[in-house]
């Protein structure tokens, strides 16, 4: 397909990676941000065709992976209540809460739709008037917009019974929490692609002047990848570290600023809580005030009780970068992908996920 | 969960438009890329396109990389 055959060619890959080879000196530890570049990465054997002085570490970008507990119970809370339709893209649906996830729950008999898009939950809401359909409002920069795009149209067509759980998430603040956590040393971060599309690249600019980080906003083919990382190599190298866009087809510094306008139209910065991490000030979004009864949170009246955290589960440090995968006994064992003990094993994008389809090395 | 794909577009009416994605055809919003024209790619995701693919940029990208390649080679 076009834009994506031409940046998986092998030949152009192979200078690449001889470039990194050779320009690479002193020993770097890259964050790869977003877990769709963790795929990337695990996928095509990235991390064995670099060079012993560029270290990769996983990042917190699943926007499944960092849902706290807390809010997945709210989730399912939700969908117990009577006459609820809870609309949720699929990847939340396995998801381990406190006590038990959407799938389960839905088969005890909550109305759980699997939706593609924002426009198909808006779809179920107009044909089911009489019935509240709440739309599980996961993801980052890149969805935001989306969901943003949703309630404009639920306003305009006087759509009364639509529904948003807001858990959605920013990615600069929650990059400068682990940076000020000092837990994890970075030389580079891989910035994700598809959330600058939305944002553009100049958000980062704190990490290059404040802490010293190389950027570069990367696409999601092998190629896009390994440019990205001879990028990091080569600003490392000459001790510039600054914001550099490799996905230039995809991403202008300045983001796309209509879906911006209609995100800050429908929400407003809250502080948001990550999984492993905490809770972040302003790295969350809530409705506004004029959009608050599309806030499922405002009304319902839900209580879904006390968290409790999966047992021996990882998840937490790897979305740090302070361990990995393999650091779990349950990997592979007691968690597996049809039976995953936490998130980081249910998205198609979390690194425990990546590590077992792709391989551990 | 951030993925968002290359599709063509086909045609365009309102806010919706027609693209075709490795040979299957289906309808997306473009609310958010009012600039968008007929025969641009789009990235799409979740249905809605978030941005229209710059074909020279990536062009420009690969000649660069090529040109790495002769420069190496
Ligand atoms: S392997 Fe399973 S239990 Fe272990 S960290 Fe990953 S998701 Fe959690």
């Amino acid at each position: 397909m076009r834009f994506i055959d031409e940046f998986r060619n092998a030949e152009l890959a192979r200078v690449v990676i001889d470039r990194i080879h050779r320009r690479s000196k002193r020993h770097i530890r890259l964050m790869e941000f977003c877990g769709g570049h963790t795929v990337t990465i695990l996928k095509h054997g990235i991390r064995q065709l670099l060079p012993p002085t560029v270290e990769m570490l996983s990042g917190p970008g699943c926007p499944v992976c960092v849902t706290a507990n807390a809010d997945l119970d709210k989730a399912i809370a939700l969908a117990r209540e009577p006459g609820v339709i809870i609309a949720t893209f699929g990847d939340m649906l396995k998801v381990p809460g406190s006590y038990s996830s959407l799938q389960k729950v839905r088969a005890d008999g909550a109305d759980v739709r699997v939706v593609y898009s924002t426009l198909d939950a808006l779809q179920i809401a107009r044909e089911n008037p009489e019935r509240a359909v709440v739309f599980i409002g996961i993801g980052f920069e890149t969805t935001a917009p989306t969901i943003a795009a949703s309630v404009l149209q639920a306003e305009e067509e006087g759509i009364k019974n639509y529904y948003v759980l807001s858990m959605h998430k920013l990615c600069p603040p929650v990059i400068k929490a682990l940076l000020n956590s000092g837990e994890v040393r970075l030389d580079g971060l891989i910035c994700p692609g598809h959330v600058s599309a939305i944002i553009g690249s100049r958000p980062w600019g704190f990490a290059a002047r404040d802490y010293g980080i190389a950027c570069v906003v990367s696409g999601f083919e092998p190629l896009d990848v390994l440019q990205s990382v001879a990028m990091l190599v080569e600003q490392l190298e000459k001790g510039e570290p600054k914001v550099e866009i490799a996905y230039r087809r995809g991403v202008r510094p300045e983001g796309n600023l209509r879906a911006q306008e209609l995100m800050n139209a429908v929400f407003e910065p809250s502080p948001a809580n990550w999984r492993g991490i905490g809770v972040v000030p302003e790295s969350g979004l809530r409705l506004r005030k004029e959009y608050q009864r599309f806030d499922a949170e405002l009304s319902f009246d839900i209580d879904p009780g006390p968290t409790l955290e999966p047992k021996g589960c990882l998840c937490g440090d790897i979305l740090r970068g302070v361990k990995t995968p393999i650091d779990c006994e349950l990997f592979g064992d007691a968690c597996t992908p049809e039976h995953p003990v936490g998130p980081c094993m249910v998205s198609s994008e979390g690194s425990c996920a990546s590590y077992y389809h792709y391989g551990t090395l | 969960m951030c993925l968002a794909i290359p599709a063509l577009v086909k045609s365009i009416e309102g806010n919706e438009a027609e693209v075709e994605l490795g040979g299957i055809s289906r309808k997306i919003s473009i609310l958010l890329t009012p600039e968008v024209k007929v025969g641009d790619y789009v990235l799409l995701h979740t249905g809605y396109a978030i941005n229209v693919i710059d074909e020279e940029e990536a062009m420009e990208t690969l000649e660069l990389l090529t040109e790495m390649a002769s420069m190496e080679g």
